[in-house]
């Protein structure tokens, strides 16, 4: 079973947790490379766990790191017992390339 | 009989013969063809051009009564080019168009048969390779390609913005079913994506393939509770006849995400037959190129590699091998590079200093993984990163499975110097010059790190030279 002593969150997970400055600057190239940011959020992230609940629809418009670093900030702010991670879509791929968990509860003591 | 004068029989010179065709413009419906030739002396190269294109189409050594039976000059192979081959006079291009009717649709096996057929045993040569292949878009669409792509795996793993992590287990032939479960086990645990069957563990007395399936998903099934993460390992169903490989795929169904197979070895058609199973069944399917040396690696005679990449797509690969320019195996760097873009991208330029003799269109044809695997370690991953980017397999094994704190270690080191990598990489810092200092910063909060990167620092494969290294960069247009 999944504890908190095992659990790991994909991309960037085997890091030390990122501080804010760090996550700006992945903001930064998902915004270069013309991605379009979204956040998403969930109590219960897990191998089976595919759709998160949609902070609000992708930020077609934002085009600055304050505003996309103020969007997950507000969704771990109203969610502070879940997990909130930023994804990066590309309408050319019609998919996701970018995607890593920038929020964890304060609860949650694993290693990723 | 009383002597017929209605057709001329005997033999003829291939080049009279309609099959040398200098003033022929290829339509884009043409499937066109690059020869190396090394022909017999004294033979003209517009003879011997000739000559391939009429073996590898319509012709056989004399006329006969029912040519005249068919429309020849639409199904005659046609030499539009001969060029030289820079710096060796002994060799030439042989340039031929083939019009798609040649070759029945959706299939491989019949191209096969025709291009790369009796052709390569004919006299007139000393020696034959097909360099390249240009795909007609229109027959291209008659082809479904791999059974998702880049993009559907992904979506399916939840695996985004990095390359993914495998390791093949080893060593290759021995182990018991529960020995091997474990090994697989600790890779997935300790942070692989997927572990990997070598090419030639298939079902043999130490361990039958009911048995290594069964420990496996046992395996993943627990590393994906543990982690949270989705786990897999290509179980290996290249077997004695079709019927036993489907029933191997039927069976890994309920183990793993994705399944193998030899794609050389068990050959085009029963390649395709599994590839179409996997789309049907939502298996991703992983190729192996076990014999590909035999048929590729000489410059003068086989078939390049690139050619049989391209095929591999067409039939049907979410993930194929190809070289690692960093690793213990053969492959050029450019070349290298251009198969990787043959596997990923949806149009290919015709770039003669990266070894593509023509534009290529994959008519939105999913996409393959390229893997990169043999004698990689984590002093190779920023690297690795830089040259092949995200949409890439790294495939250790040693790498993994040779960390002297075990297969659990080595697989964190992996991702550890993966994430760190990539991380570097998207904040815009220069992975081949400052790789080495990113992975020590790494590591100080990575004992399973620091210890790889004592172990495995100096380790190299640049000694060897690459036997078929491209010699087009002055080729002529």
């Amino acid at each position: 079973m999944t504890t908190p002593a095992t659990m790991r969150l994909e991309t960037f997970s085997y890091l030390p947790r990122l501080s804010d400055e760090q996550v700006a600057r992945q903001v930064e190239h998902i915004l270069r490379q013309g991605l379009v940011p979204a956040v998403e959020y969930t109590l219960e992230p897990g191998p089976r766990s595919v759709y998160w609940s949609m902070w609000g629809l992708p930020m077609f418009e934002v085009r600055s790191v304050e505003g996309v670093m103020a969007a997950m900030a507000a969704c771990a702010e109203a969610n502070p017992e879940g997990f909130v991670k930023l994804i990066g879509y590309d309408p050319r791929r019609q998919g996701q390339v970018a995607s890593f968990v920038v929020h964890r509860p304060a609860s949650y003591a694993g290693p990723g | 009989m009383t002597e017929s004068r209605s057709f001329d029989a005997g033999v003829k010179e291939y080049r009279d013969a309609g099959y040398w065709r200098p003033d022929y413009v290829p339509r884009d419906t043409d499937l066109l063809a690059a020869f190396r030739v090394t022909p017999q002396p004294d033979i003209a190269p517009e003879e011997v051009g000739a000559a391939i294109a009429a073996e590898s189409s319509t012709g056989t050594w004399t006329t006969v009564w029912t040519d005249r039976l068919v429309d020849l000059d639409r199904y005659k192979g046609k030499c539009y080019r001969i060029e030289p081959v820079p710096g060796d006079p002994s060799q030439f291009f042989a340039f031929i168009a083939y019009d798609m009717d040649l070759f029945e649709e959706g299939s491989v096996a019949n191209m096969a048969s025709s291009i790369i057929g009796n052709v390569f045993g004919f006299k007139a040569v000393r020696a034959l390779r097909l360099e390249d292949l240009r795909i007609p878009v229109a027959y291209m669409k008659t082809f479904h390609g791999p059974p998702h792509g880049i993009q559907v795996e992904r979506d399916m793993l939840n695996k985004y913005g990095r390359p993914i992590l495998g390791a093949t287990i080893k060593p290759k032939l021995g182990m018991s079913a529960k020995n091997y479960g474990r090994a697989v086990y600790e890779c997935l645990r300790g942070g692989l994506d997927f572990t990997k069957d070598d090419e030639n563990i298939n079902s043999q007395p130490f361990m039958r393939w009911r048995d290594r399936f069964s420990f496996v998903a046992e395996a993943i099934r627990k590393a994906e509770a543990e982690t949270g993460e989705r786990k897999g390992h290509y179980l290996n169903v290249t077997a004695p006849d079709v019927e036993q490989m489907l029933e191997r795929a039927e069976y890994a169904r309920q183990c793993s995400p994705i399944i193998m197979v030899d794609y050389l070895v068990v050959g085009f058609t029963s390649h395709q037959t599994l590839s179409n199973w996997c789309r049907r069944n939502g298996m991703l399917l992983h190729i192996h190129r076990a014999m590909h040396a035999v048929i590729d690696r000489q410059r003068n005679h086989g078939v390049h590699w690139r050619v049989l990449a391209k095929w591999c797509r067409m039939i049907g690969a979410d993930h194929l091998h190809n070289g690692t320019v960093v690793g213990k195996l053969e492959g050029d760097r450019a070349a290298t590079m251009a198969i990787n873009d043959l596997l990923r991208d949806d149009f290919i330029a015709e770039d003669l200093s990266r070894g593509i003799y023509f534009d290529q269109s994959w008519a939105s044809l999913p996409a393959t993984f390229p893997v990169a695997s043999g004698g990689i370690h984590v002093g190779h991953i920023p690297d690795l990163l830089e040259i092949f980017g995200d949409d890439t397999i790294f495939q250790f094994g040693g790498g993994t499975l040779g960390h002297p704190w075990g297969n659990a270690a080595g697989a964190t080191a992996n991702r550890v110097a993966l994430d760190a990598s990539v991380l570097a990489r998207n904040e815009g810092r220069d992975l081949a010059a400052e790789g080495p200092d990113i992975l020590a910063a790494a590591a100080r909060h990575s004992p399973e790190l620091r210890a790889a990167l004592d172990t495995w620092q100096d380790v190299r494969f640049d000694k060897f030279e690459t036997i078929d290294s491209l010699d087009l960069q002055e080729a002529t247009k």
